[in-house]
């Protein structure tokens, strides 16, 4: 099947960047990505820069994939990222739009490269749970309904790729940071530091130059994880409780 | 007394954090929403008297004006909520700007609806609208025939200029798209979204709406149609 590929390309961050025509030979067989790497190998051969995108495990669970294809984040099929995304969903003489997670937060470093660094900073400002680990607990030691643990797995399936970001029409992280708000906080081991993580990981998303969010759900729709937009009302939940019923610390405090 | 203070200024401090977050400004957002809907409801089933006859409306707006703590009250709550929604949607809104400074050449939107997609627009349309119907039905200035306290009057010769009644009838159809996605999405904003709740959330946002772009758009329809003289 022959393909017109319109793709961004971009030298670097601080490059302007234009659409680029290239044509490409692929077959129903190939995942998306491996039609990409049949055209940089033509492009390598012709003695051009190949196409930079992002790309590890090619199974749909690292995160590392994705760019928007004709205007929908990792492409049309639902539920997938753009390395489970298979060619036999394309017809021949299909003509598609390859462009970078567009978003201030998110930088373009090459093509359709985009740096997340801004996820990892809020992960970092509140995304974890303080408790020294030691060696790893008895399972089912802290007993947990199974309502609350599927609630939790369901969250923590975010990977992190970024294409809520990119769907989202006003680049806002929320879905990404209620999801990483959510796995933890309805967890008794994440409870205590719930609200203050909800602060400060909200706190962090706009610092990064993320939008706010508007309720439209587009990035429900392009998660590969099917991470809801309920998350986002927990997130909201949690922060408003955390601004109103936060307690000060006091050093008179606590001493019985 | 230090500690009374030390509260203070992180009460205080908290508070001017929470509105100048992004879910803060959107839960202002979503309250004055609330107010603002309940007085469009309100509003509504007022004018429905119209159908009463000819002098229903007119003794409705007498004995409103006979009550000015209530009408003087509803008109400060209206205005600050007014005042506060815009806030809080033009500062969003240059939020938005930031953060997606270069656009794509391809957009196809998955599944939100249109009216969620152009807030932006029918909000500002719906506040021009405001304006106008205020001169038009209230003070009188865009009317050219007003009479005071001729509410019935004014009303009919008002819609009898089809001008007048088309644009009527489109802003009632903005504030329709506007409040299909706005009466759902200020349960989401504040924290209410449950699978058992949210599609009937979803289903109320949409009966609100057409109660209240059916019921208002009666009104200039049956003045043009003669069945309101």
């Amino acid at each position: 099947m022959k393909l017109t590929l319109h793709v961004w390309r971009q030298k670097n961050a601080a490059s302007q960047g234009k659409m680029e025509r290239y044509e490409v030979e692929a077959n129903e067989h190939m995942s998306f990505l491996e039609m990409l790497d049949v055209l940089n190998e033509e492009l390598i051969g012709k003695g051009q820069e190949p196409v930079a995108f992002d790309h590890d495990c090619r199974e749909g669970i690292c995160g590392s994939c994705g760019f928007v294809i004709n205007g929908v984040a990792h492409g049309p099929m639902p539920g997938t990222t753009v390395c489970q995304l298979h060619m036999r969903h394309f017809k021949a003489g299909d003509e598609l739009y390859l462009e970078p997670w567009r978003a201030s937060a998110f930088p373009v470093v090459k093509d359709l490269v985009v740096d997340r660094g801004a996820f990892d900073r809020i992960i970092a400002s509140g995304g974890y749970i303080s408790a020294s680990t030691g060696s790893a607990p008895d399972a089912n030691a802290v007993p947990i309904p199974k309502k609350y643990a599927d609630l939790s797995m369901d969250a923590a399936q975010c990977i992190g790729c970024g294409a809520c970001v990119a769907a989202c029409p006003n680049a806002s992280a929320s879905l990404f940071t209620s999801a990483k708000i959510s796995h933890l906080g309805v967890l008794p081991q994440g409870e205590p530091e719930r609200r203050e993580r909800a602060l400060r990981m909200v706190a962090t998303a706009t610092a990064e130059g993320f939008g706010n969010c508007t309720n439209i759900g587009e990035c429900e729709a392009v998660c590969p994880k099917g991470i809801r937009l309920e998350f986002i009302a927990r997130m909201n939940r949690d922060y408003i409780q955390a601004s109103w019923l936060q307690r000060q610390e006091s050093s008179a405090g606590g001493v019985g | 007394m230090s500690t009374a203070t030390t509260a203070l200024a992180g009460k205080a401090a908290r508070d001017v954090r929470f509105l100048d977050s992004t879910i803060g400004k959107k839960v202002v957002m979503a309250i004055t929403g609330v107010i603002l809907v309940g007085f469009v409801i309100g509003h509504l089933l007022g004018n429905l008297q119209v159908y009463q006859g000819p002098h229903a409306l007119d003794v409705y707006a007498e004995k409103l004006k006979s009550l000015p703590p209530l009408l003087w009250g509803t008109r400060i709550v209206l205005l600050i909520s007014v005042g506060l929604h815009i806030w809080s949607a033009v500062t969003l809104a240059g939020l938005q700007k930031r953060a997606r400074p270069v656009g794509y050449v391809k957009l196809k939107p998955v599944t939100s609806t249109y009216a969620s997609r152009t807030m932006y627009w029918s909000g500002p349309i719906l506040a021009l609208f405001i304006v106008y119907h205020l001169l038009h039905f209230t003070t009188g200035q865009a009317h050219p025939q007003f009479v005071e306290g001729k509410v019935h009057q004014n009303l009919v010769l008002g819609f009898q200029n089809p001008l007048v009644s088309a644009s009527y009838i489109l802003a009632m159809l903005m504030l329709g798209m506007h409040l299909y996605h706005g009466v759902w999405s200020m349960f989401q904003t504040v924290g209410v979204n449950h699978p058992k709740y949210t599609p009937m959330l979803k289903k109320l946002a949409a009966a609100v709406s057409a109660f209240l772009v059916i019921g208002n758009i009666s009104i200039p329809i049956s003045v043009l149609a003669g069945v309101i003289k």
